[in-house]
């Protein structure tokens, strides 16, 4: 099914008032985690709470859509994959430490403090986790709002 | 600098993520990559044995700032116990994981595990070794809970809670720690409690650490979570559980920080004693009543631990030659023991002692590594374990302690007997109707159950034949604990904070 008709199904999902504020707010909170990522080294946040935060922005989709749209959009296969990238990211920033004697060296430039592009690895560490924390977030709710309907469909 | 002790962690933590990535593209590629890890680091910690003791500083950062991985004698011991483990569970794994549908889960699981407990046992810094301690737990509550039958989660659940408990106190032993000295490297913080005079404070955080580890590692009282979580699992997993984890985040880490941190003093020593006590005698008696075979083991691991901590609490140097070895034996003959569990629940369907019996007539190779491994721990010689358990006896009588020599004789005894009782009603006797188109196990299992045996065979032969050998492995271990028994500034720190 096309996602346009997803979102359109009125038996999915909760009231009309929950998704249209859903569909206004959805991409604001997903700058908001983009913002709390990026400038993770340089103000209150980081990979971590930024994932969350993009994590949170598709589980509204669920919520709001249900299970159907936020698959659509992103898959349990794709979710699985990048979180399995992020993490292999964030190893592989610690590997490439090596090449200048240490394991996790801070090696690229740590330019001027305060600046967006400053403090090395840093930045490039937090979008790693970012991508790992958001993606294992969004593929435990998405496996619970899941699989959690069909046990209980079982036990009636 | 010694770069192969961050790869110890990087590399299967690194593969770890490619195993799940790659066996998206195949599932056998998940068989290739996690046996190739797991020979890798088996392969570096038999390597690392002649390059001394090193110490790495994580990213440049030298201590007491940054994160340090120290490697001395006490390091190497374990490094080599938990990899050669693990490379035998993961072939073991290769046909015993094929009746369960996510085998590049438990890979990545596993490999997960296998970094988080390299870790612990390298790490140099209290707070590193909570985060490596959380990672090893988490993979193994998931890995206990493997099957998705409801036994099996339960027992996950339970072990999650009480495993989460011991973390907690952990944690909290390492934020109080921290407020008292400001550090979290162990050697940094070492040197301060040395100048300082004995606080409260740190008499609770010690309490709490003690705690923590003994949950982890199964101690009587702090044993509720052992015998649903070992059995629960898969077979390579419960070798894993009861072989290294409890020692290596249980034990060691319990060790290590009593040593090498809090400075061992009489009392700590003393607590040692007690639970080691307790944990070799209520666990053996509680392994007497089980019919589930590996149930039995898990108490039985109890038991064997509890030998362990009290040699090790003696505070003498044959004590900690004999807790080492008996370390050492326990990893080899309960993981053959767990293996072959499973080899006779891969091949009879149950592991409930009253529906076996008369396996020798149909799987002679299960069977007679069943035997080896029960006649180790039972302390038969000339297997490894009998010369272990007699070092701990006399160890026991050198420092004057006959009640604990006479108690870790008759849960000696208590030991064999249920052993005998395993042996009786699985491997002996009339073979059930049943039972009675039962095969063989396939060769990656065989093949893991008889190294690990021919492990136990060996090392009793050649402890036999030449009792200098194990001194290769055991002396530099227990020279560290030696040296954690010093009051003043002791080497640890000197090659840490100097080096």
């Amino acid at each position: 099914m096309d996602i346009k008709e997803i979102t359109r199904d009125k038996s999915l999902g909760m009231t009309i008032i929950v998704k249209t504020i859903s569909r206004l707010i959805v991409s604001f909170i997903l700058v908001f985690g983009l913002y709390i990522v990026l400038y993770g080294h340089i103000t209150p946040g980081g990979g971590f709470a930024g994932g969350v935060i993009l994590a949170i922005s598709y589980v509204l989709l669920i919520l709001a859509f249900g299970g159907k749209v936020a698959v659509a959009k992103m898959s349990g296969f794709w979710a699985s994959m990048w979180d399995n990238l992020g993490a292999l990211a964030f190893v592989v920033i610690g590997f490439l430490g090596l090449i200048g004697g240490y394991f996790f060296l801070n090696f690229i430039n740590h330019g001027t403090p305060g600046k967006l592009i400053s403090a090395g690895i840093i930045p490039l560490c937090n979008i790693a986790i970012a991508v790992k924390v958001g993606a294992a977030l969004y593929a435990v709710f998405l496996a619970l709002s899941i699989y959690g309907r069909i046990s209980t469909e079982e036990d009636e | 600098m010694n770069h192969i002790l961050p790869l110890m962690v990087g590399i299967p933590l690194g593969m770890a993520v490619i195993t799940l990535i790659l066996s998206k593209i195949h599932n056998r590629i998940a068989d290739i990559s996690a046996t190739a890890t797991t020979i890798a680091t088996a392969a570096m910690s038999f390597y690392l044995i002649g390059t001394g003791e090193s110490t790495y500083w994580m990213g440049g950062w030298f201590p007491p700032f940054g994160i340090t991985l120290v490697f001395d004698g006490l390091s190497s011991l374990l490094l080599i116990i938990v990899n050669t483990v693990a490379l035998l569970s993961v072939v073991f794994s290769l046909s015993y994981m094929e009746k369960y549908t996510a085998k590049p889960k438990f890979y990545s699981l596993f490999l997960f595990m296998l970094a988080g407990m390299n870790g612990v046992v390298l790490t140099g810094d209290l707070f590193n070794m909570f985060v490596f301690l959380e990672i090893a737990s988490i993979a193994s509550y998931a890995l206990v809970g493997f099957g998705v039958e409801h036994e099996e989660l339960e027992a996950s659940f339970k072990y999650l809670i009480l495993g989460t408990v011991a973390s907690t106190m952990v944690l909290l032993g390492v934020a109080l720690t921290y407020a008292m000295t400001g550090s979290v490297n162990m050697a940094d913080v070492s040197a301060m409690l040395k100048s300082f005079p004995a606080t409260k404070t740190m008499a609770f955080a010690a309490g709490a650490f003690i705690m923590g580890f003994a949950l982890k590692s199964g101690l009587v009282p702090f044993h509720a979570w052992l015998p649903d979580a070992h059995p629960s699992a898969p077979a390579p997993v419960s070798a894993m559980l009861s072989g290294v984890l409890i020692k290596a985040i249980g034990v060691y880490a319990m060790v290590r920080v009593i040593f090498d941190v809090l400075g061992a003093s009489p009392v700590f020593l003393e607590i040692m004693l007690v639970l080691g006590a307790l944990s070799m005698a209520v666990g053996g008696f509680l392994a007497i009543g089980q019919w589930n075979l590996k149930r039995m083991f898990a108490y039985s691991s109890i038991s064997q631990m509890g030998y362990v901590v009290v040699a090790l609490g003696l505070g003498t140097h044959l004590g900690f030659i004999a807790g080492l070895f008996h370390l050492f034996n326990h990893a080899a003959f309960k993981s053959l023991l767990f293996l072959s569990a499973g080899s006779i629940e891969h091949a009879t369907g149950t592991r409930d002692m009253k529906e076996l019996g008369g396996l020798a007539q149909r799987m002679p190779v299960t069977s007679t590594t069943t035997a080896i491994g029960a006649l180790s721990i039972s302390g038969v010689p000339p297997f490894n374990g009998f010369f272990s358990k007699l070092l701990i006896i006399l160890a026991c009588v050198a420092a004057g302690r006959w009640f604990l020599a006479a108690l870790a004789a008759g849960v000696g005894v208590v030991t064999l007997l249920y052993f005998l009782k395993a042996m009786r009603f699985s491997l002996f006797g009339e073979l059930p109707k049943a039972l009675s188109n039962i095969k063989e196990v396939p060769f990656p299992m065989a093949f893991s159950v008889i190294a690990l045996a021919v492990v136990c065979l060996a090392v009793g032969v050649i402890f036999l034949v030449d009792p200098a050998f194990s001194d290769i492995f055991l002396q530099p271990a227990a020279e560290v604990l030696m040296d954690g028994l010093k009051s003043n500034a002791s080497s640890y720190i000197a090659s840490v904070l100097g080096g």
